[in-house]
C-alpha cells in the first residue's frame, strides 16, 4: 500500500482540448443564458412612478437622468445653435401638434401668469412684452422625430424677460414650467436652458403676428432643445427648484430633451 | 498528431460577444427611432428602388410608434457599445495585437487576391499569418465604423454644444444619414462575416470562443540514425 498516490499523468491534448472546450463553452452558455435573462428583466421592468416624467421603464428613466447629468456638463451660454439668413427660413412652417390648442380661447382675453417659487403671482400683458427691445432667431428647428426644418421667430429673450419684470432672483430656482390655458400642455426646463441667450419668447413668425395655429399670442422658442420643449400658447409660467411637469416627459420622453 | 496554436485572446473574444448583443439592441432602437421619420430611400435618376423600410418590415418587428422607448434604449446602450469597443481597441493598442491586424501596404492588393481564391477563381492564397488581407481591412474597417457611429452619433444627439463635430461631420442631415448608412454597413458586415464562419468552419468559430485551433500536424518520421554510405557525390542530375 505504498504507492497510495495517483500517478498525475500529464494531459493529453485531446483532454486538453476536451477540457478547455468543456470550461469555454461553459461560461459562454452561461454568459449568454445571463446576458437573456438581463435583457428580459430590463424589457420587462416596470414603468416608473409618474411625477414630472412618467412612462418609461423604471430603470431606463435613471439612465436618462444619468446621462443627462454627464451632458449637463458641456452645456454653455458660448455655446449658441447655428443662425442663418432670413431667406432660408421656411414659408410655410410645420405644425406638428395641436396638444394644448384645441380648447376655446381669445386672445384679446390673454395675459401671462407668472407664478414665483415663493407663491407670488403677477400678470404681464402682451403690450408689456411688445414694448420691449425685440430679438430675432433663424435657425434650424429640430424635431424629436428626426426632421428638422429652417424657421425664423421673433420676440423677447427670456432672460431679458426675467430682467425686466423683476424675475432676477427666479433664475437662481432650479426649474421653468409653462402651460397652455387649457393645461393639457406643460413643459418643464432646466433654469440654465431655459435663459440660455437664443432661448426667447415669441410673438413673431416669418415678421408677422404668430397665428393661432403656431401659438399666438406668446410661445416659446428654445433653440437648444428639441421641438416638443418649444410650447406653444403660454398662458402660465411658474418657478421650481423640483421637476415640473412636462407633456413629453411624461409619455417617457427624456425630460432634458436638450440639443 | 493535434497541437493546440493558441489563436484568440480572451479580452477579445469577450469585447467580440459583448458586442454582439449591444449592436444588436443599438440597431434594434435605432430602427424604433428612425421610423418616426422614415424619409431615407434609394432613389436613383429619380426612380426609387427601395424605401427604408417597407411596412410589412416595421410590422414584423414591432416597430411602429416606439420613439421614446427607442430613444430611452438607445441612449443607454450607447454608453456600453462604446466603452466595450473602447477596451477592445485600447486592448489591441496595448498588447501588440494592432500588427496582426491593421492592414499592411500589400494587404489591399492580396485582399483581391484573397476574394478571388474565396471565390475558387484563384487556386492559392496569398501566405498569411493570423489574419490574412481581406480580414484585416474588414476587421480595421468595423472599428473605423463603430467609430464613426459614435462621432456621427453624437453629431446628431448634441449639434449644439457639440457643433465643431457636427459641423466635421457635414452637417445634421449628412451626420444622420452617415449614421443611417453606417448601421446598414453593419448589416452587410454580419451576413457576410456570418456566411464566412460558417464556410471555414467548426475549428475556426470555436476558436473566438474557446481561444484555440486544433492544428495537426504531420507525425515526425522517427530518425534513425545509422551510419548510412555515403552517396557518391553528383551534380544532382
Amino acid at each position: 500500500m505504498e504507492n497510495k498516490k495517483k500517478i498525475k499523468l500529464p494531459l493529453t491534448v485531446d483532454q486538453k482540448i476536451k477540457r478547455r472546450n468543456f470550461i469555454s463553452f461553459g461560461i459562454f452558455a452561461v454568459g449568454s443564458a445571463a446576458a437573456y435573462k438581463g435583457w428580459r428583466a430590463l424589457y420587462t421592468s416596470p414603468d416608473e412612478v409618474a411625477s414630472a416624467t412618467a412612462g418609461a421603464h423604471a430603470p431606463l428613466r435613471r439612465a436618462l437622468n444619468k446621462t443627462e447629468l454627464f451632458f449637463r456638463n458641456f452645456f454653455s451660454n458660448n455655446h449658441l445653435v447655428k443662425t442663418y439668413p432670413k431667406e432660408m427660413a421656411a414659408k410655410n412652417v410645420r405644425q406638428n401638434s395641436k396638444i394644448g390648442l384645441e380648447s376655446e380661447f381669445d386672445v384679446a382675453d390673454w395675459k401671462l401668469e407668472v407664478k414665483k417659487a415663493n407663491g407670488d403671482i403677477m400678470y404681464i400683458t402682451i403690450e408689456e412684452i411688445k414694448a420691449l427691445p425685440k430679438t430675432e432667431i433663424v435657425f434650424d428647428f429640430k424635431c424629436v422625430e428626426g426632421w428638422d426644418q429652417i424657421q425664423y421667430w421673433g420676440g423677447l429673450k427670456m432672460i431679458d424677460f426675467m430682467d425686466h419684470f423683476g424675475l432676477g432672483d427666479q433664475t437662481q430656482v432650479n426649474y421653468v414650467g409653462l402651460m397652455t390655458p387649457d393645461k393639457k400642455y406643460q413643459v418643464g426646463l432646466d433654469m440654465p436652458s431655459a435663459v440660455h441667450p437664443q432661448t426667447i419668447l415669441a410673438y413673431e413668425m416669418n415678421g408677422k403676428p404668430i397665428p393661432l395655429n403656431h401659438g399666438a399670442p406668446l410661445r416659446l422658442i428654445i433653440p437648444v432643445k428639441y421641438g416638443i420643449k418649444n410650447l406653444k400658447r403660454i398662458r402660465y409660467m411658474t418657478f421650481s427648484n423640483r421637476r415640473l411637469p412636462d407633456y413629453w416627459a411624461r409619455e417617457g420622453y427624456d425630460y432634458y430633451s436638450g440639443l | 498528431m493535434k497541437v493546440i496554436k493558441e489563436k484568440h485572446s480572451l479580452l477579445m473574444r469577450w469585447t467580440h460577444w459583448v458586442n454582439f448583443p449591444l449592436l444588436t439592441i443599438m440597431i434594434w432602437s435605432g430602427m424604433l427611432i428612425y421610423w418616426s421619420n422614415d424619409v431615407y430611400t434609394l432613389t436613383i435618376f429619380g426612380h426609387q428602388f427601395f424605401r427604408f423600410f417597407p411596412d410589412w418590415f416595421n410590422n414584423f418587428f414591432n416597430i411602429p410608434g416606439r420613439l421614446a422607448e427607442g430613444m430611452a434604449f438607445h441612449f443607454l446602450f450607447m454608453w456600453f457599445f462604446a466603452l466595450n469597443g473602447l477596451i477592445y481597441v485600447l486592448y489591441t493598442i496595448i498588447s501588440g495585437s494592432w500588427r496582426e491586424l491593421l492592414p499592411q501596404r500589400k494587404s489591399f492588393k492580396e485582399a483581391w487576391l484573397v476574394l478571388l481564391h474565396d471565390l475558387h477563381i484563384r487556386k492559392m492564397a496569398p501566405p498569411q499569418n493570423k489574419y490574412n488581407a481581406a480580414q484585416r481591412i474588414a476587421y480595421t474597417a468595423i472599428i473605423v465604423m463603430g467609430f464613426g457611429s459614435l462621432i456621427t452619433g453624437l453629431a446628431i444627439y448634441k449639434p449644439v454644444q457639440f457643433s465643431t463635430i457636427t459641423w466635421l461631420c457635414g452637417g445634421y442631415h449628412l451626420a444622420r444619414i452617415a449614421h443611417f448608412v453606417l448601421t446598414i454597413g453593419y448589416v452587410f458586415f454580419f451576413l457576410i462575416h456570418v456566411f464566412q464562419v460558417v464556410l471555414a468552419g467548426w475549428n475556426n468559430f470555436r476558436s473566438v470562443i474557446s481561444g484555440f485551433e486544433v492544428v495537426k500536424t504531420e507525425p515526425a518520421i522517427p530518425q534513425i540514425d545509422i551510419e548510412t554510405p555515403k552517396a557518391p557525390e553528383t551534380d544532382g542530375k
